[in-house]
């Protein structure tokens, strides 16, 4: 409810109302900042808090309601009204001179004059570095705009508004262009500018960033006030909750992924970009049935260009191979007909035509096949039907858009005609570009599920996002791109946001580690090793117990499986934990024994595994399996050896570090010991089976 | 939306209403130019449609016009800009003019070839602008003026060629009879014909002394075509991707490069058959040497906008231009206004079909106003009742 006026209030909106035509885009809705505070407005895509906020910078004018800046009541006709109140708005778009110095951006309409006429630029740089100084603005005040970083131009946005005098700061959505470190920069900021008494207020849908930088939050929903809550002792299920109406699951529900034969392998390719320059450099990454690949990576590593030469958007060096077959330097239409589908980043640009009817939308491809167009002559009937199954199977709203223009419908339901449209054309590669961008968390889900229920047909799912945690929770392998090329892979759960973090950066703490891991392989010292594996170690099993809520049972047989490498006495112990994994999981589902170790176990363990499921595939030829497979598990198991030593060490440091070749032994005598293991499992199946 | 702004909203009611805008504005300038403004334009109208004869002409008038402009309209469901039209139908005329002086063949086969290498020609002549725009990225606007200008002086070229120059004329020898297009152009000259159309006045004023030809039928023949092209088949549904969002176009794997040609192909083809039934189907039946361009295809531009582009609509924009510019003459020679007159309405009609999009918000704006009238005065009536009460 609203708070009585007051001057303890920076802003109080009570009441306010707005209408587009008939549409009520905020209806009586309440806010009210105290002084120095930071104040989230939280809510879904189109829920009104970007309405609300342009009402309070002057944007729109309020059809009803009124507003009162520190106890007093004002009438905010225009931006220029709203600086003279003392607010200042840093949109998400940002607007400046991409030619200007950030100096001349800043004063940019309110200069430092000399004389009539003249500039003084000097004094504007004063003024500038002043305020830098006081608040630990990091900006560079010569530099042009275009020539620096994203953080770096927010910075200067906000500058704009403090030069401008003001105290009440609102940022729109200021995170969405950020890295995970250059967010830590902004909250660090922030909180040295509520120290100096100003008010800020964010719009936001990320529950995340309230936690960790606000006071108190607001929520609306559809136009409407549901509350204020402050923002300590509450979960971000409960903000969630308040958001949409209803229970949202934060944690991705899936289970373990279960690769099959490569689909997708791209091979040392090289793209160049618009200014000619290579922006993917020597990318090589594979895609396999069944699993979700996920490129992490900073906007501008290459993702961009490597995705047009994927969809033969442009021309490039290398080899991509979809199915066996080499489908680069081709047309799209090349790609699509054999098999691949992709979601693609710019829902406006490149999923849809907004001039067409959301029926014609649905046959983007399927327009010039005999079934949809025989003879040339577009079937309208069977168009008609089959957008209108589409329209119901991914609840497409209003559900009468059918012959509407795709133009009017809200984003999440776009995005929901796109993902549809590409999953009916059953593809064996599904590539998703930042598919839940601009959707809000409900909608989030949705897409999430759709991804992974298409692993689980045993469709490859190349996922390229640049939320970091949309890649950390939905896929099965983490690829992290960086300056054109694949950084480095991990496995689901093996890594947290930070090292990640690292790792998109460019990766130099990675390589020193990887570097101290070399040097201690030289010098065959424990104590080094101890000491650099120590974080790694750490690492891990925080990332599990993040993922281990649901999952006990995984986490109790890493930890088995840990030991098992451990102590190096593979045979006897390792047939024991596998033993008991089995009977374990066979009590819970008899079919997930195998995969159930893939992401928790160390490197070696995957990869064995990984193999294990084929195996079971061919349930009949179990006598065929161990000799074939062994082979080529130890020639995989070769080829990883550098990685599987980090991780292995990483796992017994505690313990001498054996030597090269005392590895590849171990490696070879626990390859053939699972071998017989997983006889021994198919047997045990087939009683159990047979038991059944 | 309410019923009102669903109205005002269609199509054809705008083009209605900047029609007739349009007419008042040369009512206006007509009124300050000394001219009686009714009397004018009720002048205009008769001289369009006064008598079966003007009709007929109106038709015959139009008929080139509405197919530059399915050209056009065509080119603009596609994303294309043809204003190459011009060049087009210019190159149509050459050569329609030039195959069918030479043909001695029974009818049918006649005109098929000249229609079929007026098209042929007109389509290469657009589709090389195509290819330029998908190669070469080069707009089809700049290169489509240009060769509009070469299309020109290729056409005076070959009217000055001995082989194609008629002496003692400023034009070329005109198409054999074989290949006209007019309805019964011989019967409706002998005594049998005569004394026949004696009979029927309505047949005598128009088939005695217009020529009527094929040339309409065919040109609503080819609007529904174009329209089914455009809505109902694979290759049209191709085009209109493209013309709407080229980048999704290319995403899905449609082949935007052949897209743009082919659709200025389809839109050139379309000005050359105009130019086929314009040359054979009405006198002096040949191409003369010309120092300006005639604007056919020019006003097949002004045609396709003001029908917003839909192949059906311009079947009747076009009958609209060709009767002011037929009624024109009429206007001048009756009442002594200037037939300038005539284009001075065609651009503001033109232009008020391009301002046409602001008549729906207009209308809500105003429903909102009356709306909030409306509710001030039952507030008002509320207030006063309730005061009356008090008292």
């Amino acid at each position: 409810m609203a708070a009585e006026v007051s001057s303890k209030y920076a802003v109080q909106m009570h009441g306010i109302t707005k209408r587009f035509g008939s549409f009520y885009a905020l209806t009586d809705v309440d806010l009210d900042v105290e002084r120095g505070t930071i104040h989230s407005i939280l809510g879904e895509n189109g829920a009104g808090k970007s309405t609300l906020m342009n009402v309070l910078y002057g944007l729109y004018q309020a059809d009803e309601g009124e507003i009162y800046i520190n106890g007093k009541k004002v009438n905010i006709k225009n931006p220029t009204a709203a600086i003279e109140n003392g607010i200042g708005m840093v949109h998400q778009h940002f607007m400046l001179v991409e030619n200007f110095t950030v100096t001349q951006n800043i004063v940019l309409g309110s200069e430092p004059t000399r004389g009539p006429i003249g500039l003084n630029m000097r004094k504007a740089r004063q003024n500038v570095l002043e305020i830098v100084n006081k608040y630990g603005l990091d900006v560079e005040p010569d530099k042009l705009v275009r020539d620096i970083s994203v953080g770096m131009q927010q910075r200067v946005e906000i500058l704009k508004a403090l030069y401008r005098g003001a105290e009440i700061l609102i940022l729109d959505e200021p995170t969405a262009v950020l890295t995970e470190q250059e967010i830590d920069e902004l909250l660090a900021i922030m909180k040295n500018l509520i120290r100096d008494g100003k008010t800020i207020i964010i719009i936001t849908h990320k529950l995340k960033e309230i936690q960790a930088s606000s006071d108190k939050c607001t929520i609306i929903r559809r136009g409407e006030y549901i509350g204020t809550v402050p923002v300590e002792g509450i979960t971000e299920d409960e903000l969630a909750t308040m958001m949409v109406g209803h229970s949202v699951r934060l944690v991705v529900d899936k289970t373990p992924s279960n690769p099959g034969e490569v689909v997708l392998d791209i091979q040392n390719l090289y793209v160049k970009n618009e200014q000619g320059i290579n922006a993917v450099k020597d990318l090589n990454l594979q895609v396999r049935a069944g699993e979700i690949v996920g490129i992490a990576g900073i906007d501008g590593n290459g993702q961009h260009e490597l995705m047009e030469a994927v969809n033969n958007l442009k021309k490039c060096k290398g080899r991509i191979i979809l199915c066996g077959e080499e489908i680069q330097n081709k047309n799209p239409k090349y790609g699509i007909d054999r098999g691949m589908a992709t979601i693609p980043a710019d829902r406006h640009k490149d999923g849809l035509v907004l001039g067409f009817t959301v029926y014609e939308n649905t046959i983007m491809q399927k327009y010039r096949t005999d079934e949809f167009s025989p003879g040339g002559r577009i079937n309208r009937k069977k168009m008609r039907s089959f957008a209108e199954e589409l329209i119901k199977a991914y609840d497409v709203r209003p559900e009468d858009c059918g012959p509407k223009l795709a133009g009017g419908l809200s984003g999440g339901n776009q995005q929901k005609i796109i993902i549809g449209r590409e999953i009916a054309q059953e593809p064996k590669l599904l590539i998703a570009i930042q598919p839940t961008r601009g959707l809000d968390v409900g909608a989030i889900e949705n897409v999430h599920k759709m991804l992974i229920h298409e692993r689980d047909k045993g469709v490859a799912v190349l996922l390229i996002s640049f939320e970091l945690d949309e890649v950390m929770n939905v896929s099965d392998r983490i690829a992290v791109i960086y300056d054109g090329h694949i950084q480095q892979i991990f496995e689901h759960g093996t890594v947290d946001n930070r090292t990640l973090g690292r790792v998109m950066a460019g990766g130099e703490i990675e390589d020193a580690e990887l570097a101290a891991i070399r040097k201690q392989k030289q010098e065959a010292e424990a104590a080094a090793a101890a000491a650099e594996a120590a974080p790694v170690k750490q690492a891990v099993p925080e990332a599990q117990a993040a993922e281990a809520v649901t999952e006990e049972i995984p986490e109790a047989q890493a930890e088995e499986a840990e030991e098992a490498v451990t102590e190096e006495i593979p045979e006897a112990q390792a047939e024991e934990a596998a033993a008991e994994e089995f009977s374990e999981a066979a009590a819970i589902e008899e079919e997930e024994v195998p995969e159930e170790e893939t992401p928790e176990a160390a490197a070696i363990e995957a990869e064995e595994a990984e193999e294990a499921p084929e195996a079971q595939a061919e349930e009949a030829a179990a006598e065929e399996f161990s000799e074939a497979e062994v082979m080529e598990a130890e020639a995989e198991a070769a080829e990883e050896v550098p990685e599987a030593q980090a991780e292995e060490e990483a796992a017994d440091s505690p313990l001498q570090s054996p030597s090269m070749e005392q590895m590849q032994n171990t490696l070879a005598q626990m390859q053939q010991s699972l071998a017989d293991l997983q006889k021994q499992i198919e047997e045990m199946q087939k009683a159990l089976a047979g038991r059944q | 939306m309410s019923l009102r702004k669903k109205f005002f909203s269609n199509p054809f009611v705008l083009t209605i209403i900047a029609i007739v805008l349009g007419f008042c504005v040369a009512g206006l300038i007509l009124l300050a130019a000394g001219y009686p403004p009714i009397e004018s334009i009720r002048t205009l109208v008769e001289s369009m449609v006064g008598r079966p004869k003007d009709i007929s002409s109106v038709i015959i008038r139009s008929t080139p016009i509405i197919f530059t402009g399915l050209g056009v309209a065509f080119a603009i469901k596609t994303g294309l800009f043809n204003i190459g039209a011009e060049g087009q139908y210019v190159m149509g005329c050459v050569v329609a003019t030039m195959v069918g002086s030479m043909l001695d063949f029974p009818k049918p086969v006649a005109i098929l070839m000249v229609v079929i290498s007026a098209m042929l020609v007109s389509a290469l002549y657009a589709g090389f602008v195509g290819l330029l725009k998908a190669r070469l990225g080069i707009h089809e606007v700049i290169s489509g003026i240009m060769l509009n200008w070469i299309s020109l002086y290729f056409s005076n070229w070959i009217c000055g060629l001995d082989f194609f120059h008629k002496p003692g004329t400023v034009g070329m020898y005109p198409v054999n009879p074989c290949t006209y297009t007019m309805i019964l152009p011989e019967w409706k000259r002998s005594e049998a014909g005569a004394a026949f159309m004696e009979k029927y006045p309505i047949l005598k004023e128009t088939l005695g002394r217009t020529d009527v030809n094929a040339g309409f039928v065919v040109a609503v023949i080819a609007a529904f075509m174009i329209s089914h092209l455009l809505n109902r088949t694979r290759k049209g549904y191709e085009l209109r991707a493209v013309g709407q969002n080229i980048h999704a176009a290319r995403f899905a794997g449609i082949n935007v490069n052949k897209s743009i040609v082919h659709a200025m192909m389809i839109s050139g083809a379309l000005c050359g058959l105009g130019a086929a039934f314009y040359v054979t189907g009405q006198s002096p039946h040949t191409v003369s040497t010309l120092s300006a361009f005639e604007n056919v295809g020019f006003n097949g531009l002004s045609v396709a906008f003001i029908a917003f582009s839909s192949p059906i609509g311009c079947l009747l924009t076009g009958l609209l231009f060709g009767g002011l510019l037929y009624g024109g003459a009429g206007l001048q020679s009756k009442v002594g206004a200037p037939t300038e007159i005539i284009n001075i309405v065609i651009g503001v009609i033109v232009f008020f079909c391009a301002l046409s999009y602001l008549i729906p918000r207009f209308v809500e704006r105003r429903d909102a106003a009356r709306l909030n009238k409306k509710r001030k005065k039952q507030a008002q009536k509320a207030m006063k009742k309730g005061g009356a009460h008090v008292n």
